[in-house]
């Protein structure tokens, strides 16, 4: 349900991972993940490559076996316990030229209508609508192997605001997408966090990405190494460490 | 069925139409055309053309089980061993020893000579080679009654399916997110390409069978811009090639499952060369 200017003091939707673990192939890959990310809260999920960021959100949909647990609670606070969960992947896997457009992805998850016969009116209006909160709505007729890095992100980011997920998660790709792009996608997950009842928890890559627009980071080494305030992340010695920069050049 | 016979002869003003193997042979490309096209896109889509061969391959090994058993209907243990030979070369792919194509190539070969072996230990292949290039000019009207009842389940469970099947194969942990059970969706797919392919292989041939599946969808893919485009031009492609396939065979005395398939290799051509020059252009 969307609840317009929630108030995020009142608001008590949070996300908690407790305990969490994975062994894939005989080898640990995660042990002792907990955290818990609120209301108006995006935690980034930082570390090197195969630290088990991915692996972190792939557990929290249950993708992967894991132990421990996630448990997701609603504005009331109370635990819901089938929750709708947002998803912005890394990646699709399709073709380029394969005639897919925005309209034919978005009618897949809304409908069981086959969307090889068509869309209703109805069905149009409903993607422009949600289309248009992440300033997509021009692209509904694109093929989605046409659309650049940005603007398949966004259209995805819509994807996952419907039906109103109950915690979002961004898988930010590793190549670099265009730089507008994901100024305009970061801006708007900003806005979108306290108008919403839902936390939200990304895998960046970017530095300056997290700092600017995420509240708190984790830093992920197979295991929760340390979390704290985005603002300060680029100030602490065990992400400094962890990244191979050196104390004395003060930046990234 | 007479009544069919006699709106068929009453609408189509061809000499042809007047022997009954060619309004069943009409009836049966009718039926088995459209379906091939709509779930062509798919196979097209997912890259598993050389799975639906494989597929196709595997039913002579059916037909070989299906005579050591006794077993009247060949149909019954093609399927089953179709769906067998489906999982099996899934879970073999899923274990990561080899990379897919090696898998199917190697399923694929196996299929075939099993079926070979066993079939031609009492030196009788000859009966069976039918299977190889099939042929449509045979199908009786009761055959023509399972084909359609077996296709109309199809394109019912198909309908049911396409979006939640379309959406595992464009990000399985995006389909899992959203509570599909992609597992069960892609089973459902194998189960669906094994009946379509067991179900027409006697009429259409083993060798040609996947042609029918593929050309089609990689043509109207060509042309498409949407996902209605794309399964319009890809059942439309089957259609024509299918009639004109038929239709032509007659006068020129060859086989109608081959000539079929040149027509729609002939229409890839074509929508491949208009794709190229719309690229040239942008």
């Amino acid at each position: 349900m969307t609840i317009r200017g929630a108030d995020k003091n009142k608001c008590h939707c949070s996300v908690k991972i407790i305990n969490l673990g994975v062994v894939r192939g005989g080898h640990r890959i995660l042990k002792d993940i907990s955290f818990s990310v609120k209301h108006s809260e995006i935690m980034a999920l930082v570390g090197k490559n195969g630290a088990g960021k991915t692996t972190i959100l792939k557990s929290i949909i249950n993708t992967v076996p894991h132990t421990g647990r996630v448990e997701f609670f609603n504005s009331d606070g109370k635990m819901i316990l089938s929750p709708q969960i947002g998803y912005v992947p890394q990646k699709l896997s399709f073709e380029r030229d394969t005639p897919i457009t925005v309209l034919d992805l978005f009618c897949t998850n809304s409908t069981r209508f086959p969307i090889w016969m068509g869309h209703s009116e109805k069905r149009k209006q409903r993607a422009y609508e949600i289309l248009s909160k992440v300033g997509a709505q021009d692209q509904i007729n694109k093929k989605i192997g046409r659309l650049s890095g940005g603007e398949l992100q966004r259209v995805m980011l819509a994807f996952a605001l419907e039906p109103m997920p109950d915690i979002l998660l961004l898988d930010e790709p590793v190549s670099a997408i265009d730089k507008t792009g994901v100024t305009i996608f970061y801006k708007l997950i900003t806005e979108m966090r306290e108008e919403f009842h839902m936390p939200v928890i990304m895998v960046s890559h970017d530095f300056d990405q997290v700092s600017k627009y995420a509240t708190s980071y984790a830093l992920i080494d197979g295991t929760l190494v340390e979390t704290g305030k985005a603002s300060e992340m680029t100030k602490s010695p065990k992400v400094r460490k962890t990244f191979g920069i050196s104390l004395d050049t003060g930046g990234f | 069925m007479g009544a069919i016979y006699k709106f068929m002869e009453s609408i189509l003003p061809f000499s042809w139409i007047h022997f009954n193997f060619m309004k069943n042979a009409l009836i049966a490309i009718i039926l088995i055309s459209p379906l091939f096209g709509l779930i062509g896109t798919m196979i097209v889509n997912n890259k598993m053309s050389f799975f639906s061969d494989a597929l196709g391959h595997s039913a002579l090994t059916g037909i070989a089980i299906g005579v050591v058993l006794g077993i009247g209907n060949y149909m019954i243990s093609m399927l089953l061993f179709a769906i067998l030979f489906a999982l099996a070369i899934s879970g073999v792919i899923q274990s990561n020893v080899s990379s897919p194509d090696t898998v199917i190539g190697v399923f694929s070969s196996m299929g075939v000579a099993l079926g070979i072996v066993i079939l031609s230990i009492k030196g009788g292949f000859s009966k069976y080679s039918g299977y190889l290039i099939g042929d449509i000019l045979s199908i009786t009207p009761k055959e023509l009654l399972t084909l359609a009842v077996t296709l109309v389940l199809i394109l019912i469970l198909w309908s049911l399916c396409f979006n939640k099947l379309m959406l595992s194969s464009l990000n399985s942990d995006l389909a899992l997110s959203r509570q599909i059970n992609v597992k069960l969706y892609k089973n459902i797919f194998v189960l669906i390409i094994a009946l379509i392919v067991t179900v027409s292989i006697k009429w259409v041939g083993m060798l040609i069978i996947n042609s029918l599946l593929v050309i089609p969808a990689a043509s109207a893919k060509n042309v498409a811009n949407d996902m209605k485009s794309y399964h319009i031009f890809s059942v439309l492609f089957s259609v024509i090639s299918g009639l004109s396939g038929l239709i032509l065979s007659y006068y020129i005395g060859t086989s109608a499952g081959a000539t079929i398939v040149l027509i729609s290799a002939t229409i890839f051509l074509f929508t491949f060369l208009s794709k190229k020059a719309g690229n040239g252009k942008a």
